[in-house]
């Protein structure tokens, strides 16, 4: 479940689970968290969460709301986001499940017909004890929200390769092989791919009688991979694969 | 008398790979040129229960179609004035759905299974799609992608609702929650959508493992580039997934319209020959 540690000049305060369809907070005594300092209006922010994710939003305040340092109306949290209101600090914490457990977190579920409905209520932000200080029409605009921060991608290795043509009216051009896949050679009459993976580039036969060759040798039906220099021939062209750098 | 055969007109090509992280395929496909049928399903549920219920959904989809169409042609109008397909598909996956339903209650080990399911059946130029849950149909047509099937899940009706964005949507904890299914109620709603086809369109039906691990643009890339070459496409794009983390099962059938499939005049040859003798 995810949770808000509150703090204060680095000095945490206190955890407090996101339990509830709507946690409110705010200077006044009645909000689920409750900061009584002068800089938080009485009815400061909201955080609406649907099962494994939070929304936050701010319910106009005078001062604010800011999530990692920029304002925002309305916010889709991510893991660790630092929300600041005042000198307080609202760190979101959702932690994925321990890698082990992680592929049956995401199996796929079939929601009841009874959590959807409840599911639709907290939606459409008006569950039975929502304070008219949040009224249902201002719940949803959809503007203003910050984009989340994107998952550290596992960037891979791989060096940039490309082509050089070395036969043909196009003798002496290179192509980068950025591309997932790169198609080579005429449609309909013979047509080979390379495709970029994370381990290298993979020369495949697409169709046409004959299939390209790599070195003066045919390739097969499976992928060939390929090496720096090899020199590549389909559809009458000759070309040279080499990595870049 | 002969059953439809379109498979001069179309080409299929199926793809079916466990991935990198799961220890099963609870994945199910079922891809028939001749008579225009494409059935992907995507199980859910303990132990095997998942491949039981996609089995079975490929299983008893492919052969009552077979059946209900033997003799009927899909495009033939029913009294509603909607074409058999839609009136056939709707009725043989209540079906499906109360034998999948029967068998979880009656097994155990099944109890609670279930599936999610799209079938695309073509014929007269046209193609019918059923879906139930978050595998879904695109379309390739001049090489611009469209999606033709909305997931059953609560992240499309957040995004319905406009509680989140699709690029925020990649970022969804609750990317995994279907709000339909097969099997898992006595009844089942499907949707069922008709579209007009031409020739030189792609389909692809995918299960979840596809497009949480590819983004549409490499999947409209991959399908303009390997056309040609449909098997190839098919293994392609599952080794994109799988390159990607390959977190979920992964499965894609790629239909190719090669040219117009016109449902027969009114009759056929023994329409007329029986015109004849009036």
């Amino acid at each position: 479940m995810a949770k808000l540690i509150l703090s204060m000049d680095n000095l945490v305060l206190k955890e407090i689970p996101l339990n509830k369809e709507r946690t409110s907070i705010g200077r006044k005594a009645h909000n689920d968290i409750q900061i009584d300092n002068l800089a938080i209006s009485g009815e400061h922010a909201v955080i609406v969460t649907i099962l494994n994710d939070s929304f936050l939003e701010d319910l106009n305040s005078t001062n604010g709301t800011f999530v990692n340092g920029q304002q925002v109306k309305k916010h889709f949290l991510q893991n660790n986001d630092v929300i600041e209101l005042g000198k307080y600090r609202l760190k979101y914490v959702n932690e994925a499940p321990a890698l082990a457990s992680q592929a049956d977190f995401e199996k796929t579920m079939v929601l009841r017909p009874e959590v959807m409905r409840k599911a639709a209520e907290q939606m459409s932000g008006k569950p039975a004890e929502a304070p008219p200080a949040a009224p249902a029409a201002d719940m949803m605009p959809p503007v203003g929200m910050a984009p989340p921060v994107a998952p550290p991608a596992a960037a891979p290795a791989l060096p940039l390769a490309a082509i050089q043509v070395l036969t043909g009216s196009n003798a002496g051009k290179t192509l980068d092989l950025v591309k997932t896949l790169t198609t080579l050679g005429k449609p309909g009459v013979q047509v080979a791919v390379i495709a970029r993976r994370p381990h290298g580039y993979f020369l495949t036969h697409v169709e046409g009688a004959k299939r390209p060759q790599v070195n003066g040798v045919a390739i097969d039906t499976q992928a060939h991979e390929l090496k720096d220099h090899d020199v590549i021939e389909l559809a009458g062209v000759k070309m040279e694969f080499f990595f870049k750098s | 008398m002969g059953a439809i055969d379109l498979s001069r007109a179309i080409e299929m090509a199926s793809c079916s790979d466990t991935g990198q992280v799961r220890s099963h395929n609870e994945d199910s496909v079922l891809a028939n040129a001749r008579l225009g049928l494409a059935v992907l399903a995507d199980g859910m549920g303990g132990y095997n229960a998942g491949e039981v219920a996609s089995g079975m959904a490929t299983a008893v989809l492919g052969s009552e179609l077979e059946h209900a169409f033997a003799d009927r042609s899909p495009h033939m109008l029913t009294d509603s004035g909607a074409p058999l397909a839609r009136a056939v598909l709707e009725d043989v996956i209540a079906r499906t759905n109360a034998a999948i339903f029967q068998a979880a209650q009656s097994q155990p080990q099944y109890a609670g299974m279930g599936t999610t399911l799209v079938a695309a059946q073509f014929y007269d130029n046209r193609l019918t799609v059923a879906h139930i849950g978050d595998s879904r149909l695109y379309r390739l047509r001049d090489d611009a992608l469209t999606q033709l099937t909305r997931d059953h899940s609560l992240l499309q009706e957040q995004i319905d609702g406009g509680l989140i964005t699709r690029e925020q949507a990649r970022f969804s904890q609750n990317k995994n929650l279907v709000t339909r299914a097969l099997g898992v109620e006595p009844t089942v709603a499907t949707e069922l959508n008709d579209y007009d086809v031409l020739p030189g369109d792609v389909y692809l039906l995918c299960s979840d493992g596809l497009n949480d691990m590819v983004e549409d643009e490499e999947i409209a890339l991959t399908l303009s580039a390997l056309a040609a070459n449909l098997p190839l496409c098919a293994t392609q794009l599952v080794q994109m997934a799988n390159d990607n983390g390959g977190r979920d099962n992964v499965s894609v059938i790629l239909v190719k319209i090669k040219e117009p499939f016109p449902a027969p005049a009114a009759g056929g040859w023994w329409g007329h020959v029986k015109s004849w003798f009036r």
